[in-house]
């Protein structure tokens, strides 16, 4: 499986979610620029966390409009696996690939440390390898993470079983403590937690390596032939 | 030419943090009469006119000036004599 990272002038979650993949997951990836990306040649697209273009204007605001989102938005209506932690999700949001919007924490402080989630739904391609309800584990690292979402938003994410991880201990003011959401379809994950900060037992916490693996399932089951 | 003052403002009941601190201090200062305080942003648009410049304004807004899930905008249009 050949994973894309897009790097965006100011992520800095790259290297990290490049190490999570070739070294934790140990699966192809690329780090591509996201000006002379192709994602065509690509099973799953990763957006990393950072400050793409210093939070100019909003969170993602300004990457949104970069041609490449065209790209994005093509491999998504194709159901490939489309992964933004952090910076990422805030990017997914602005350009309207997931619903809602991100706003300062409540108590507006850049937060940094591990958070304990609920894993509310494993009928995803980002979640089977999870136990329903299982807690695990996973760095948090935001100023603007505290999800926000109309009633009527919040009760269609409920309805359709969007909502994929929560906070058992809501840091930063989440709508409905929200820490992770799919589309409809189910094949674009956005996410605050970072998952790839936490892919080896060595350094003290492996809860995120099976998101990757999950998506390495799914894509396995879905493409290998079976004799 | 035309110079296009945009407000931003957050959306009633979107909770604003950075207005409440700003109102507590405010307070701080003796001003016990605020109540509220919301914190928008304030941005100078520098455009050549057209005939649908109001359209194009609101469409810029829409699409990235502010963000229509949590904010609000306005604006106003000025000559802008050379």
């Amino acid at each position: 499986m050949k994973f894309a990272v897009v790097v965006f002038p100011g992520s800095n979650c790259d290297r990290d979610m490049y190490h999570a993949i070739k070294d934790g997951l140990k699966e192809e990836v690329d780090l591509v620029w996201y000006q002379d990306a192709d994602l065509t040649e690509y099973d799953a697209v990763l957006l990393p966390g950072g400050f793409s273009y210093g939070d100019y204007l909003r969170s993602g605001a300004i990457a949104s409009t970069s041609n490449i989102v065209q790209q994005i938005k093509e491999a998504a209506a194709d159901k490939k696996p489309v992964l933004g932690v952090c910076n990422g999700f805030q990017v997914l949001l602005e350009s309207g690939l997931l619903p809602g919007a991100m706003l300062p924490n409540r108590d507006l402080k850049f937060m940094c440390h591990h958070e304990e989630l609920r894993v509310e739904n494993v009928e995803t391609m980002f979640s089977s390898e999870y136990q329903k309800g299982g807690l695990i584990q996973l760095p948090i690292a935001h100023g603007e993470g505290n999800y926000y979402c109309d009633e009527a938003v919040f009760q269609q994410l409920k309805d359709n079983e969007q909502i994929v991880f929560t906070y058992t201990n809501n840091p930063n003011g989440s709508t409905g403590d929200i820490a992770g959401i799919v589309n409809e379809s189910g094949n674009v994950l956005g996410m605050m937690p970072h998952p790839e900060r936490a892919v080896e037992s060595l350094l003290g916490n492996a809860d995120g390596l099976r998101l990757f693996q999950s998506i390495l399932m799914y894509w396995r089951n879905n493409h290998v032939i079976h004799a | 030419m035309r110079k296009v003052k945009v407000y931003i403002t957050l959306k009633e009941g979107v909770l604003d943090p950075q207005g409440k601190a700003v109102k507590n201090s405010l307070n701080t200062l003796d001003y016990a009469n605020v109540n509220e305080v919301r914190v928008g942003k304030y941005m100078e648009v520098m455009m050549e006119d057209t005939e649908e410049l109001e359209a194009q304004v609101e469409e810029m807004c829409e699409k990235l000036l502010a963000n229509p899930v949590i904010e609000d905008y306005s604006y106003q249009i000025e000559e802008v004599i050379a």
